[in-house]
């Protein structure tokens, strides 16, 4: 495991990119990682926002739950790791 | 064009020689984090090659210490539109290391530690085109920057060139790597600009 | 499309330096509305060649439509910031996307203990809650830790001092000191964030924002002392 990890943010950083899919809010949407089984909000998984795009990580196995692909031709977001996406 | 921000950008260096399209001069090395960076030990750290027909060679650290290394003098090319001139580098050629499989295979899906992976073509990875590389200007490479050890493949986007490289998978089939799942390019030339697929 | 998905064209209306490595950003943005104390915007940065990039500014400040408050620190040999902070000039152009997050909000009917607790740019967010509690006249305990390196580093020293308001700031220097000053320079440690109305007893929410490093030294320091953790919230800005 990473002792120092200057990169990670909060998923909270990741609003903007995911704006589009047009929940009120989705960092307020709830995840659950289909590798351990932890359930949390958006905002509070860890975010790495790179040019290449944005990744979203469990903050307990660090399993990726959520990847963002801004392109000229439209932005891509898929949850490869995420059993479901929940608004409560 | 729509809006412009006046002078963002203006301190760029000038180039002094061509760099592929839509790439821009940088002294800095960014870096580009989508995890972590794992802690990866020498004397636990191995290079795995595995073959389409599940054949397995591997390589301990001290193995790739005792093989002949070259020096590296190269231009990198980020997707995200960086390029940096000469850089110096310290490996094993890819060619050293495959020299004794046996494959027919003509694709590889490189694997890092932290998971990681990203595809190209086997071809890609011979002929003097590839590194294994562990130093880079003279120091160990750094852990954020793919230390112990990283692949260079320079002619290639530099995503293509995966740190903390643990091993090479050789298939029949391009398989897609991390990246080029969400919409890069599956070959990645930065003199045809192949940023995306 | 909501309209904090798109991307809103911004002029610069005012940028005053407010310490050697900080200026205070105000655009105009038709179209921009509704922000919340603690959200953030995404401000794309587009050069003449065409090269863009992305980063992510607090609100300083909120209530008035169409007008964006932030605050930009610069960092060391960063592409934007250091641009923000050296060259930009009123009448300059780019586009803004939000206002943002959900998550890292102060809503002004909260009537809880609040702890805030800052790390130098860190404070932008927590301003905006400083400013929407005052301005609205909520009597929410609130109670303000502020951590900079020297007298020279803090932002908004009027609008923080102590007597002008009945919140309480707790400023911390990591380096030097203002002479006379009681605490010595120090990091930031569990003593800091200690203080009657606002310990894990009080359940007071936490907000911790600065640099990815002060928040994990913080958010362990908050967690030590038996703060519930679904109650502490944190914005990393990056950077150790
Ligand atoms: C949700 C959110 C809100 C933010 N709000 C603010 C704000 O209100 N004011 C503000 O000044 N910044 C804020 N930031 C940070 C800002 O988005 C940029 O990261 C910062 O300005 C550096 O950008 P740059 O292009 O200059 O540096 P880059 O060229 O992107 O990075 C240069 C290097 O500096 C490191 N770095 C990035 N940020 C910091 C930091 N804060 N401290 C130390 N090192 C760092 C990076 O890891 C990188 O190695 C916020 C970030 C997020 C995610
Ligand atoms: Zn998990």
């Amino acid at each position: 495991m990473a002792t120092h990890d200057p990169a990670a943010l909060d998923g909270n950083a990741l609003a903007g990119q995911l704006a589009f899919l047009g929940s009120p809010d989705v960092t307020s949407l709830v995840l659950r990682c289909a590798t351990c089984g932890r359930t949390d909000v958006v905002a509070r998984v860890r975010a790495y926002v790179t040019a290449m795009g944005s990744v979203a990580r469990c903050v307990a196995c660090d399993a990726v739950l959520v990847v963002a692909v801004e392109q000229p031709g439209g932005t891509l977001v898929a949850m490869p790791g995420a059993s479901w996406v929940a608004r409560s | 064009m729509g809006i412009v921000t006046r002078g963002f950008g203006g301190r760029r260096p000038d180039p002094g020689r061509p760099l592929p399209p839509g790439q821009f001069l940088t002294q800095d090395f960014p870096v580009l984090s989508a995890g972590p960076t794992p802690d990866v030990e020498v004397d636990r750290w191995e290079l795995v090659v595995t073959t389409e027909h599940g054949h397995v060679r591997r390589w301990s650290w001290g193995e790739l210490m005792a093989t002949p290394a070259e020096d590296v003098v190269t231009d990198i090319h980020c997707v995200t539109r960086w390029s940096k001139h000469d850089t110096r580098w310290r490996g094993v050629s890819v060619d050293v290391l495959l020299g004794d499989v046996e494959t027919t295979g003509e694709f590889v899906l490189v694997h890092s530690y932290g998971g990681y992976t990203t595809n190209l073509p086997l071809a890609d990875l011979l002929d003097g085109q590839a590194w294994i590389a562990f130093e880079y200007e003279g120091e160990p490479l750094e852990p954020v920057h793919g230390g112990p050890a990283r692949l260079l493949v320079p002619h290639l986007y530099f995503w293509k060139s995966a740190k903390w490289v643990r091993g090479f998978e050789i298939h029949d089939v391009d398989e897609p790597g991390f990246w080029e799942t969400y919409g890069y390019h599956g070959y990645g030339d930065p003199w045809l600009e192949q940023r995306y697929a | 499309m909501s309209a904090s998905s798109q991307w809103h064209v911004a002029t610069v209306v005012d940028a005053p330096r407010i310490t050697r490595t900080a200026r205070a950003v105000t655009l105009s943005v038709p179209g921009f509305s509704g922000a919340l104390a603690g959200q953030h915007v995404d401000l794309r940065l587009t050069a003449a060649d065409g090269y863009q990039a992305v980063r992510s500014y607090s609100l300083t400040a909120v209530g008035a439509d169409e007008r964006v408050d932030v605050l930009v620190d610069r960092v060391p040999g960063g592409e934007v910031s250091t641009y923000l902070v050296d060259d930009l000039r009123v009448g300059d152009q780019m586009e803004v996307r939000g206002p943002l997050g959900g998550y890292f909000v102060w809503r002004p009917d909260d009537a809880g203990a609040v702890l805030l607790v800052a790390g130098g740019s860190g404070l932008a967010p927590l301003l905006a809650m400083l400013r929407a509690r005052r301005k609205i006249g909520s009597t929410a305990p609130f109670r303000l830790v502020y951590s900079v390196r020297t007298p020279d580093d803090v932002f908004f020293p009027d609008e923080l001092d102590g007597g002008a308001s009945d919140v309480e700031v707790a400023l911390v220097f990591t380096r030097t000191t203002p002479a006379r000053w009681p605490r010595p320079a120090a990091r930031l440690g569990k003593d800091d964030l200690v203080a009657p109305g606002f310990d894990a007893a009080d359940g007071p929410t936490v907000f911790v924002c600065g640099s990815t490093g002060f928040v994990e030294t913080v958010a362990g320091l908050v967690t030590e002392l038996g703060h519930d953790p679904a109650r502490v919230r944190t914005e990393r800005f990056g950077g150790a």
